[in-house]
């Protein structure tokens, strides 16, 4: 029996040769940036006039917000590139990429929600932005779970990839509808810094630091996970062998 | 396909068939809420577009497994899927059947529910518009969910997480308009925007929905 | 050494400690099963080759 029969697809094989060079510098990079970033950003920026401190968490904001709508992009991408090349890499990359897409998405919440208390006056509002970020969290979850409730390795790539461009369409759909949903109320407290309007040299510079490494994180994470994947698949299929010969 | 609709019909309104489900579930959520929000009629008038209108997506999500499951179950699904009939004009007449034997009810029962909860009376027009425009497009985008967890064991809980937040445009700009409505405004806007996704996903959704049952059928 | 953040100081701290809780933790949990899985499998592969 050929050995390599079991690596069905070379792509796998090749893919963790070629990250296992790459990756501990991107890792590394990531970290290198987000730390300046963040450090940067916190210990060296003055306040805002009008927002006081609290203008240092767009360091993180801006940045977890910008990789969670990233990550659901790339979620769509790799699914149709699993759709219609069929690579079982692009499934798995997918899948690798969601809980971490998540988790920006969860970051950005928090960090929204607590930005907009001295605002606002509660921990919690249902501004438009804020709204559209809680139903992105929720559309992952749904995909996330919909991975982990199908055995079969092929049938929940190919569900969960109709699943991430049917979701696509809706949360498009579902912005729009919350923005309509939303302008009827105080308008002026949405929250308002967004990069390069009017901001100030003194902060984008930082801003771009921190952005830089939140995506580098993410790929060095996304390349992890996905490394492990592969892994995880080929275990089930050598597991599936051996139950057959016993 | 006319034949599998009158037969998907008939499967309902038999005793066990889950018809009349629904209704219950929607009349028994209403009844709670003044238990839960305290009976001020001012209080109520103002939420009762929106009650009304979870009321009845809620319903409808209960019922959605019974789309698929049961022919998935008695392998109905693999003889319907072998048969010359486009997998999409079969998830279509599956959504069909759905309406008819829920949504179709729910927006019937919803000005009399309305009644229940001080609904001002300019309201009861455009609850039953919105409803009636809204809930075929919760039927379809119920069977996509149905489809993509017809195999699973208690796929119930899994199912509603995956419908949910597709059914949230449609319950905006639904309570919306009747919302609208009830204050005495132009519901124009929403209920064309309404209108809208509900004929997309009517047109485009089967193709998704038959795409995923072929794959859960392999 | 931190800076002054005046009444802002909840919560800028608060943004910050969750978001870096938060992706420590994902940090964590990525390599802790990736290392878990390489091992799993590493046992496997060695099964396979005593076996032949």
């Amino acid at each position: 029996m050929n050995i390599n029969a079991l690596w069905a697809y070379a792509n796998p094989k090749k893919f963790i040769e070629t990250t296992d060079r790459v990756l501990p510098a991107v890792a590394w990079i990531a970290a290198l940036m987000l730390a300046v970033g963040l450090v940067w950003g916190f210990f060296f920026t003055p306040d805002d006039f009008r927002q006081g401190a609290t203008v240092k968490i767009i360091y993180l904001h801006v940045p977890a917000a910008l990789m969670a709508i990233n990550a659901w992009l790339m979620m769509l991408v790799t699914s149709l590139i699993w759709i219609v090349r069929r690579h079982h890499v692009s499934a798995l990359a997918a899948r690798a990429a969601a809980p971490v897409g998540m988790v920006m998405t969860l970051i950005a919440l928090v960090t929204g929600a607590i930005w907009g208390q001295p605002m606002w006056g509660t921990w919690w509002a249902w501004d438009p932005r804020l709204t559209s970020f809680l139903i992105l969290f929720l559309f992952y979850l749904g995909y996330i779970a919909l991975w982990e409730a199908i055995e079969n390795d092929d049938t929940a790539a190919d569900l969960t990839a109709i699943l991430c461009l049917v979701g696509s369409v809706f949360a498009l759909l579902s912005r729009y509808a919350v923005n309509f949903w939303n302008q009827g109320l105080h308008q002026g407290a949405s929250l308002s810094i967004r990069p390069g309007e009017r901001m100030d040299m003194v902060f984008k510079l930082p801003l771009y630091v921190s952005m830089a490494g939140f995506v580098l994180l993410f790929v060095a994470l996304v390349l992890v996970r996905t490394r492990t994947e592969i892994r995880a698949r080929r275990m089930r299929a050598l597991l599936a062998r051996e139950r057959m010969r016993a | 396909m006319i034949a599998l609709l009158a037969r998907d019909l008939r499967l309902a309104m038999r005793a066990g068939g889950g018809f009349g489900l629904g209704l219950a579930f929607f009349l028994i959520v209403v009844v709670l809420v003044p238990f839960g929000v305290g009976p001020q009629s001012a209080l109520l008038s103002t939420i009762a577009p929106g009650i009304l209108w979870l009321g009845a997506l809620l319903a409808c999500l209960l019922s959605l497994d019974r789309i698929l499951a049961l022919d998935w179950e008695d392998g109905s699904l693999d003889l319907l899927a072998t048969s010359p009939l486009p997998m999409e004009g079969i998830v279509s007449v599956k959504a069909l059947a759905h309406w008819l034997t829920t949504g179709l009810p729910l927006v019937l029962a919803a000005p009399v529910l309305g009644i229940l909860l001080n609904l001002p009376a300019s309201g009861f027009g455009w609850l039953v518009a919105s409803l009636a425009l809204g809930t075929p497009a919760l039927s379809v985008i119920g069977t996509f969910g149905a489809a993509l967890t017809v195999g699973l064991k208690r796929g119930g809980l899994l199912l509603s997480l995956l419908v949910l937040p597709l059914y949230m445009p449609t319950l905006i700009f639904g309570a919306e308009v009747a919302r609208r409505g009830a204050e005495g405004l132009a519901p124009g806007t929403p209920l064309a925007l309404l209108a809208g996704i509900t004929c997309g996903t009517i047109a485009l959704l089967p193709f998704a929905s038959a795409a995923v049952l072929k794959v859960n059928l392999r | 050494m931190i800076p002054d953040l005046g009444k802002y100081a909840v919560p800028v701290l608060a943004s910050y400690g969750v978001s870096l809780v938060l992706l420590a933790g994902l940090v964590w949990a990525s390599l802790h099963r990736s290392a878990r899985v390489r091992r799993a499998l590493d046992e496997i592969e060695g099964r396979r080759k005593t076996d032949g």
